[in-house]
């Protein structure tokens, strides 16, 4: 990257002369040139899930990354060997579409065919438990679906399109999660409508079930009663 | 070489560097995660900001108990930038002050039995552009700038899309909870109507089928 470059050319030219503020902050711009995503700490036994309500045909990429507290050093260490996280994903019908082991660092993509919610969930899979000892898991978590998850760069070079051909193939890309995203709406429009039905309908059934069962019940517990008290000659 | 031009050469360097640093574009994208935060839980997620970096956080509850959340976003130093209490969706945009790590919590510890399922969409400065534009020194021509507009629009298609994904989704879960209730209740409240009828008569033919040795002969 092109902030990597200047770094290193700085550093070659006066690598006497920077001092220590410079360099942090010169530091600081190059790990926020790096791109680093959203982090959070998870525990040794603690599994996370996330949801990703998604319509057909669509893929999903994740990557994630893995820093540990290192407690001599009182930091977080970039990448621990032996430490993997195992990586579980299961589409809107519970069935289990991925499910890997990945190293401190990785990237999975599945691509989803029903619509609905898929489950991602992370826990991780540490071979060597000392290495816990009571400390947290750092997870840096990225995760891209549809038309983000494409690679554009990648695209350009493989079909050798133009600039402008790029931007419309992106718009094309774009559109066409739109239009999957609203087919899968009428489809869930109409499970929410059947869900409604049914409940009108219950609830139509239950009210007359109800006062016929009150009233077979009142008759009964009349008539029952009146042949007991005249038999006991109260009558 | 004169010292004068060793100097000059240095300080230029490290102006330049400093320079084309501050050009490069800062990192961007958007986070957008779901994920079920269980009873008494909480959960937070970092970020580190460069500063000056225009920043967004949106968040929404889908499914749980009453659709509500705490919401806490913190800057480096520990200072609370916003803070919300049983907020069902929310929009906060802030400019980062300073460069660091910034932390944003969800916290469902005032529920005691329901899990909540959240969305947020945390969006970093602009979003990376489609290409690195290291030649991009000519202004786009009129079909480029025309694309660049319409993806803008279309982003905001998807985003509203989104939102309303999430509603419907919030009141397709009250609809399902609705039926199933309504199920149990019918069959719980035929059970119990059966129950206690038949035991009132069998209770009142109790106090009557006792009374052998007192004498409770009505209409002597």
């Amino acid at each position: 990257m092109a902030a990597e470059r200047v770094v290193r050319l700085v550093g070659s030219s006066s690598r006497t002369v920077l001092r220590g503020g410079m360099r942090a902050l010169l530091l600081l711009l190059w790990l926020a040139a790096r791109g680093s995503a959203l982090y959070f700490h998870i525990g040794e036994t603690e599994k996370k899930c996330f949801i990703e309500e998604i319509p057909d045909e669509t893929m999903v990429i994740g990557n994630y990354r893995t820093q540990l507290y290192d407690k001599q050093r009182e930091e977080y260490q970039p990448a621990t060997p032996g430490l993997g996280m195992f990586v579980e994903v299961k589409d809107p019908e519970d069935k289990v579409i991925l499910a890997r082991q990945y190293g401190s660092e990785g990237r999975f993509t599945f691509t989803s065919h029903t619509p609905g919610e898929h489950q991602i969930c992370l826990h991780s899979n540490s071979t060597k438990f000392s290495l816990f000892a009571g400390g947290m898991l750092r997870v840096h978590l990225d995760i891209q679906v549809g038309e983000h998850a494409n690679d554009y760069a990648e695209i350009a070079a493989k079909d050798k399109l133009s600039e402008l051909q790029l931007r419309v193939r992106q718009l094309v890309e774009q559109v066409e999660q739109i239009q999957k995203e609203q087919n899968y709406q009428r489809w869930r429009e109409e499970r929410f409508r059947q869900t409604s039905e049914s409940t009108n309908q219950r609830v139509l059934w239950w009210s007359i079930l109800q006062t016929l069962i009150l009233v077979a019940i009142g008759v009964w517990q009349m008539r029952h009663l009146k042949s007991f008290f005249e038999a006991k000659k109260l009558v | 070489m004169p010292r004068w031009a060793a100097a000059a050469g240095r300080w230029g360097w490290r102006l330049l560097a400093l320079l084309l640093l501050l050009l490069v574009p800062g990192p961007g994208g958007a986070s957008e995660i779901t994920f079920e935060l269980p009873d008494n839980a909480k959960q937070c997620f970092y970020e580190d900001i460069a500063q000056g970096t225009k920043c967004t956080l949106e968040f929404q509850v889908i499914t749980g108990g009453h659709y509500d959340v705490d919401c806490r976003l913190e800057d480096p130093d520990g200072k609370v930038l916003y803070k919300e209490m049983k907020k069902q969706y929310d929009s906060f945009t802030f400019t980062a002050s300073k460069n660091g790590t910034y932390r944003f919590c969800f916290s469902n510890e005032f529920s005691t039995f329901t899990h909540k399922t959240v969305y947020f969409d945390f969006q970093v400065g602009e979003d990376p552009p489609l290409f690195p534009s290291e030649n991009r020194v000519s202004a786009l021509t009129q079909m480029e700038s025309a694309c660049v507009s319409i993806h803008e629009a279309l982003k905001s298609v998807i985003d509203y899309q989104t939102h309303f994904r999430l509603r419907e989704a919030q009141g397709r879960s009250r609809a399902e909870d609705l039926n199933t209730r309504v199920a149990y209740w019918s069959v719980g409240e035929a059970l119990i109507l059966l129950v206690v009828s038949i035991g009132q008569v069998f209770l009142l033919k109790s106090f009557f089928s006792d009374k052998r040795t007192t004498t409770t002969r009505v209409g002597s």
